[in-house]
């Protein structure tokens, strides 16, 4: 089979708008699924049950649409440059993790030689826009959950960096399709119908993959920058309209974008044993979304169980235990890698 | 440390099984929520055992029940008696705006002329339609459930 070729330009227009478009797209599916419907059934509610007809599945399309018509408040001493571009510069480090993450042998955006490097990279750059937000809004509240932010996502980063360094050593490569390969390829002790997903080795990689992607994504119990008990929101206290759609987006687009990112590394990416060539490319969105939702159950599934950290045990669970467990996880990877 | 694990694993267990089982909602519009029957809905007034003796209007907290009456003469019982006078009901209206359902008024009546009724559904887009004249009052003991039946061993007040 023949690619079509149809320019360097067009290609790129198209996956440009591609990507705009499944962005928004995965933060509506995730916030519907989970926060809409998951968190009321495990609280003994229904949720929205009438927008749309069925189970309210046009209940957050109708709430941006809202949020479009709001008034755009800035405050009076607002930095308003700097306000106006904090939203874009979070939902932008969103829009970019998606660049590298595979859905299929051919269908990603650039599969770049440093994928995972990449992504956990762009990744944090939301936390510039998150101190942008709190510094530029000109509010206590707001200066407090961004340095707040700050201080957390700063401080598992670390974990989230180092609990894949031990997939990047065992697959010995840092792009994410070279990495799903490794995993479609191998075999478990000879049996080779599963492929081999790198939780079956990494599974200390995995959950500390998952509790630093928490508190990556600010989500109970590592709210402290938003508590809204508290800071009511914190970073995001004076944004309305758009703007707050903007972090909305950004903040279910990233919980889809580590989702992703954890279903690629640990579980196997868009990769179904047996199924290659053309199949792989139809079948490879749905497998990679069927892994996404699983691996979002989890997250959701905590983030709806647990209270919130205190800011010191935030902190010296990331310093004291998630940093040495990586640690430790990357010397034994690489000491079994060499040996074996 | 075990007893931390183990009692956040316990946690999602909760919250899984919370998830699984049928929630409680009742999707009201759609589907009507039955009251128990003592609920303390609305006031029904039953105007013949009313005396206009004014104890629920003295009593209420709120002043939300206005009551107007006047006697009347009416011919004596027996033969060469004297004429009898009757207090008769004028206005019996109730402001559901200002009225906080304390029940006041219906433990103290005297006569039985007021009974709680479970219906809930009176709800107006104006305030002032909330004040429920002698009619409207009137047309809620239709509702009025049947008293339940006493506990055994219950003691029977009043006479024999």
């Amino acid at each position: 089979m023949t690619a079509i070729d149809i320019g360097w330009g067009t290609t790129t227009a198209i996956k440009t708008v591609v990507v705009l478009g499944i962005v928004p797209l995965t933060a509506l599916l995730l916030g519907y699924i989970f926060l809409l419907k998951m968190m009321s059934h495990m609280q003994s509610r229904l949720g929205p049950m009438d927008p749309g007809g069925f189970h309210g599945w046009y209940q957050l399309i109708g709430d941006g649409i809202k949020f479009m018509q709001k008034e755009d408040i800035m405050p009076v001493k607002a930095d308003r440059r700097v306000f106006a571009l904090a939203p874009a510069i979070v939902v932008m480090s969103t829009f970019l993790v998606f660049v590298v993450i595979p859905a299929g042998p051919r269908m990603v955006v650039r599969d770049l030689d440093v994928g995972v490097f990449y992504a956990l990279a762009v990744s944090s750059l939301s936390v510039i826009g998150v101190l942008m937000a709190g510094w530029a809004s000109s509010n206590k509240y707001a200066l407090m959950g961004g340095l707040r932010a700050a201080a957390q996502l700063i401080a598992y980063e670390l974990p989230l960096v180092l609990a894949v360094v031990g997939v990047v050593i065992q697959a010995g490569t840092m792009s994410l399709q070279g990495i799903v390969a490794y995993q479609a390829d191998g075999s478990i002790f000879g049996f080779g119908a599963l492929g081999f997903p790198l939780i079956i080795t990494q599974f200390v990689g995995f959950a500390l993959f998952m509790v630093a992607a928490q508190a990556e994504l600010t989500q109970p119990p590592f709210d402290m920058p938003v508590a809204e008990s508290e800071l009511v929101s914190g970073y995001m206290v004076e944004y309305t309209g758009f703007r707050f759609l903007f972090f909305f987006i950004g903040e279910f687009g990233t919980a889809f974008a580590f989702a992703a990112l954890a279903a690629t590394l640990f579980l196997g990416g868009w990769s179904l044993p047996g199924v290659t060539g053309t199949m792989a490319d139809l079948l490879g969105p749905v497998v990679l979304l069927v892994k996404v939702l699983f691996v979002a159950f989890l997250m959701f599934w905590a983030r709806f169980t647990y209270p919130r950290l205190r800011e010191d045990q935030l902190q010296a669970l990331a310093w004291k235990w998630l940093i040495p467990i990586a640690l430790a996880n990357i010397v034994v990877t690489g000491v079994l890698k060499v040996a074996l | 440390m075990k007893r931390e694990i183990k009692g956040m694993l316990t946690g999602l267990g909760v919250t899984f099984r919370t998830m699984l089982k049928p929630t409680v909602t009742v999707q009201y519009p759609h589907e009507r929520e039955d009251p128990p029957n003592r609920a303390r809905g609305v006031i029904a007034l039953k105007e013949e055992n009313c005396t206009v003796c004014m104890l629920c209007a003295r009593s209420c907290p709120d002043w939300c029940i206005y009551i107007e009456g006047h006697k009347e003469q009416r011919p004596p019982r027996r033969e060469g008696g004297k004429p009898r006078s009757v207090s008769l009901l004028d206005r019996f209206d109730i402001d559901y705006a200002l009225c906080m359902y304390c029940g006041i008024c219906v433990e103290v009546c005297p006569f039985d002329a007021l009974f709680w009724t479970p219906e809930y559904e009176y709800s107006e887009p104006r305030i002032a339609e909330l004040l429920h004249d002698k009619n409207r009052l009137g047309e809620w003991m239709e509702t009025v459930p049947e008293p339940e039946p006493l506990e055994q061993g219950a003691q029977v007040k009043g006479k024999k």
